[in-house]
């Protein structure tokens, strides 16, 4: 029996103890003082004070949803009393549960809600963008607006498909009940929730000016905004170093009876590589923010050129982090397209061990191209041509991904459900992103397409129709699984066809105005690129009404009509639709076994998982 | 159904098809008109950098694509057809194999074209640090490029340092730009030149370029540098080189003056306020 408590810790306690401690140490910040920091008394700004209530801010938080309970009872040699177990009822979403299935939809809205405010910052830049002069925003807000909107999905889709689907399908895919440290598992949602806040807290501190990038010496200049994005990047790294770690320890140790790493489902592959990364580079990432931050506070100066610094010490450090990031976002699409594919062709996965392949090269060659970002900054001139070979051979690996998409459509009976046009779309959209990015790999084609709008349509290729595209296709494809209800198709479909047609026809201008000329991140441009301007943000308008199609669809189909998902409506082998829709709270009855094949299409039935016959009896209830 | 060998054929042939029709639009159309133009040395071979780029992908592009359209018109379920699994191929190692083979032919080739390209155009107009490797014989005419937030100024160092707002350089000359920055870190972009270098604070950043036509171009600034970077751009001359010797003339007679109030010139400066400028 429970005892009652006189506080239920949960969201509300954990905004409550949040916003007291964030006041609590804006207090203590401002008790500071030292001779070094006078120069903060009469600027009105105390980056100090707003570093040290970020960081009593999200203690608090984190304390006020349970996360110091277990600990705190440990040591007390108390029994654990935290409700993180309970298995029913809407309020668990609403409270630290260490469940993988609600940690996983936690995530799906979650990050839903800070992506979707990341893409309205992006429909108010291309408003701006309508006129070649000022229109809307003066420079300050344009340049806030273009730092939320990258920093925003930088941060928030790092986590975008290995969060929700990742934390869901993968235990379920290897034949766990739960994740290796549940706790963390959770931890790490909750870290990226009170980050996302944070970002958004730089609008009242007057916003920053750096972009996504944060390049020194701008970001040491820049007013208190810049510690938003300090406080969210880094909190953001923290969560990924934890789900990556989680994840790998999750894979490594608990896969069940029979489950060779040589049958793991491709989906399951593609977050090992990804986590991979998330644990090697994202250390890097909080290391160099907090040089930055003790740069803004301490009066260091690790990045100041005058006093024995160097802002190429920040472009190093940021790019280490900085490339293996965009693989980061780019190998969980690749993951869900090879997983799409077979179930909507009819056949095994063609070239498992090529595709494997890919994603572990991928994922060792991104530590080794990063100064292509900085081929004309003057760094390492000589070391050019290493960096471009380096970044050329990446679409080896990246080519082993084509090659078996395209050969697992071979001789299929493929249906054009709505999962399986995403993924399909996955291979144009990165087909398209990946031959821009030849360009800007090439040091000769890169001096004009540097830093203009070509290589921004270039990466919003690979990440909005490589990993958007792949993440639509998961959440078509998955969230009857994990809610139990259906989505409505023919919204689907208008989804579908909208949002593929205007992502195109907003990033396949954008190739070109870059090409011609205009630099990114430029509130002013060109009278003669006005046209073509005019024509990427009414595209971009469409776009963003796709997304309010999804939306409408996801609110009326789970919320209002909740027609009840068949257990397995794509005829999929996978193990997760041999379960009940939504998944049991205890996945499964017993452990399932594993066979040699993680897609038993084409007449080889015994082949598979021992799954395939029910791992969860009809007749058991399931609570 | 169509025999399996029929479809790899079919393929084949509108691979080599497409690529027939695609190929010479490209050399002859798309190619000579790619960015950023003709008007200097290096803008030129950027122009045949991104040519040659745009021949290798080709192929590969028109393959993907017609395989692609093709797969799924060919090999699509009739609609309302129950489940029925297509062939368990799990790989075929010819083809993996001729795609490695052709896939790392393309790369190697571009890497080694794109290291001739930078090595044999003197950085290819790209910033290539304070002692590039690779330098113009003969004689080369220095300006450098200031940038600070929120403009660009120049300084001829061989026409006794003097500083202007205006970037105007003679045609037919080696130049060398020698690009830094006074406080965040800039990037200066002459488009139709075929130049983009970082001006990273006490960095000296050289890069070259041969112009060969009298024209005008745009100046912009490429790396976001603060509130103002959206409105730092900027025209540029090639002029003549009598033009040029009598603006560079008038220039010094303009600013004699205010000689003594610039710094000596050097590679490099320091910002003045040194602390956080907004």
């Amino acid at each position: 029996m429970r005892r009652r408590r006189l506080v239920e810790f949960n969201l509300l306690t954990g905004v409550v103890l949040g916003v007291v401690g964030f006041y609590v140490g804006w207090w203590l910040g401002h008790l500071v003082k030292a001779p070094s920091l006078d120069y903060f008394d009469d600027t009105g700004q105390n980056d100090i004070a707003l570093f040290v209530a970020y960081f009593t801010g999200v203690i608090g938080f984190l304390v006020g949803l349970g996360f110091a309970n277990y600990p705190v009872q440990r040591m007390l040699g108390r029994p654990p009393s935290l409700r993180e177990k309970e298995t029913e009822g809407a309020g668990r979403y609403f409270r630290l549960c260490t469940d993988h299935k609600v940690v996983g939809i936690q995530y799906l809205i979650g990050i839903g809600a800070f992506i979707f405010i990341g893409g309205l910052n992006a429909m108010l830049i291309r408003f701006e963008l309508l006129r070649p002069t000022h229109l809307a925003w003066n420079g300050n807000n344009y340049l806030t607006l273009v730092g939320l909107h990258g920093t925003m999905m930088m941060g928030m889709m790092t986590s975008g498909i290995l969060g929700p689907f990742a934390n869901y399908f993968v235990p379920l895919m290897i034949g766990a009940r739960r994740m290796a440290f549940p706790r963390i598992e959770a931890l790490t949602f909750w870290l990226l929730m009170a980050a996302g806040t944070i970002l958004m807290t730089a609008l009242a501190f007057g916003g920053f000016p750096t972009g996504w990038t944060g390049y020194a010496p701008l970001s040491e200049q820049a007013n208190m905004g810049m510690d938003a994005y300090i406080a969210f990047f880094a909190l953001v790294g923290l969560s990924m170093t934890l789900l990556g770690l989680n994840m790998l320890a999750t894979v490594i140790t608990m896969r069940a009876p029979g489950l060779s790493w040589s049958r793991l489902p491709i989906f399951v592959w593609g977050t090992v590589s990804t986590s991979v990364l998330m644990l090697l580079a994202a250390p890097v990432l909080i290391s160099t923010l907090f040089m930055l931050a003790l740069d803004r506070t301490a009066q260091t100066t690790f990045f100041d050129s005058q006093a024995g610094g160097s802002p190429y010490l920040y472009e190093n450090l940021f790019w280490i982090f900085g490339h293996p990031e965009v693989y980061i976002l780019a190998l969980p699409g690749m993951g869900i397209v090879l997983e799409l594919l077979p179930v909507f062709a009819r056949k095994p996965l063609w070239g498992y061990r090529l595709a494997v392949t890919g994603m572990l090269g991928i994922a060792l060659l991104s530590f080794l191209v990063w100064q292509h970002h900085l081929f004309v900054s003057g760094i390492n001139a000589d070391l050019r041509p290493f960096y471009m070979l380096s970044t050329e051979l990446i679409s080896l690996p990246t080519g082993f991904i084509f090659v078996c998409a395209l050969g697992t459509l071979w001789a299929g009976r493929i249906r054009l459900t709505v999962p399986m046009l995403f993924a399909l779309a996955w291979i144009f959209n990165f087909l398209v992103g990946g031959l821009s990015g030849v360009f800007l790999s090439d040091v000769p084609s890169d001096v004009t397409t540097h830093g203009s709008f070509f290589s921004m349509a270039h990466f919003h290729y690979t990440i909005m129709g490589g990993l958007i595209f792949a993440f639509f296709g998961a959440v078509y494809y998955w969230v009857p699984k994990m809610t139990g209800f259906e989505l409505d198709e023919r919204l689907a479909k208008i989804h579908f066809w909208v949002m593929f047609v205007a992502f195109n026809s907003t990033f396949g201008p954008l190739l070109v105005i870059g090409f011609l000329g205009m630099p990114r991140r430029v509130v002013t441009y060109a009278g003669y690129l006005q046209g073509a301007n005019d024509w990427v943000s009414v595209s971009a308008f469409v776009l963003g009404a796709s997304m309010l199609v999804f939306v409408a669809n996801l609110v009326w189909s789970q919320v209002f009509a909740r027609v009840p998902a068949a257990a397995n409506p794509w005829g999929s082998k996978s193990i997760e639709f041999q379960l009940p829709s939504p998944v049991p709270v205890h996945d499964f009855d017993r452990i399932p076994t594993f066979g040699p094949d993680p897609y038993p299409y084409g007449g080889v039935e015994d082949a598979g998982f021992d799954g395939r016959r029910p791992v969860i009896s009809p007749a058991r209830p399931t609570p | 159904m169509w025999s399996s060998r029929g479809h790899g054929a079919r393929i084949a042939a509108l691979t080599v098809i497409g690529t027939a029709i695609v190929l010479p639009l490209v050399v002859f159309v798309l190619g000579p008109n790619m960015p950023p133009g003709k008007g200097t040395t290096v803008a030129s071979s950027q122009v045949t950098d991104n040519t040659v780029l745009l021949v290798v992908m080709t192929p590969f592009t028109v393959f993907i694509l017609v395989y692609l359209v093709y797969a799924v018109v060919a090999f699509r379920a009739k609609p309302g057809e129950s489940l029925v699994d297509g062939a368990p191929l799990r790989g075929h190692f010819r083809a993996q194999l001729a795609w490695l083979v052709s896939t790392t032919a393309a790369v190697l080739f571009l890497a080694i074209f794109g290291t001739t390209e930078l090595l044999a155009d003197n950085g290819a107009g790209g910033g290539s640090g304070p002692n590039p490797v690779t330098k113009p014989g003969g004689a080369v005419l220095p300006v450098q490029v200031i940038g600070q937030q929120w403009e660009f100024t120049y300084r001829y160092p061989t026409y006794g340092g003097v500083e202007t707002a205006t970037l105007v350089v003679p045609v037919g000359r080696e130049i060398a730009f020698h690009v830094t920055s006074l406080d965040a870190i800039h990037s200066f972009w002459a488009y139709e030149l075929g130049v983009k270098a970082d001006a990273n604070p006490g960095v000296d950043n050289v890069a070259y370029v041969k112009p060969e036509k009298v024209a005008s171009f745009h100046i912009r600034c490429a790396e976001l540098c603060g509130l103002w970077h959206g409105y730092m751009s900027d025209t540029g001359y090639v002029v003549s080189d009598a033009t040029f010797a009598s603006w560079i003339k008038a220039r010094q007679r303009q600013f004699a003056p205010i000689m003594k109030y610039l710094p000596k010139y050097a590679t490099s400066y320091t910002p003045d306020p040194p602390f956080r400028a907004g």
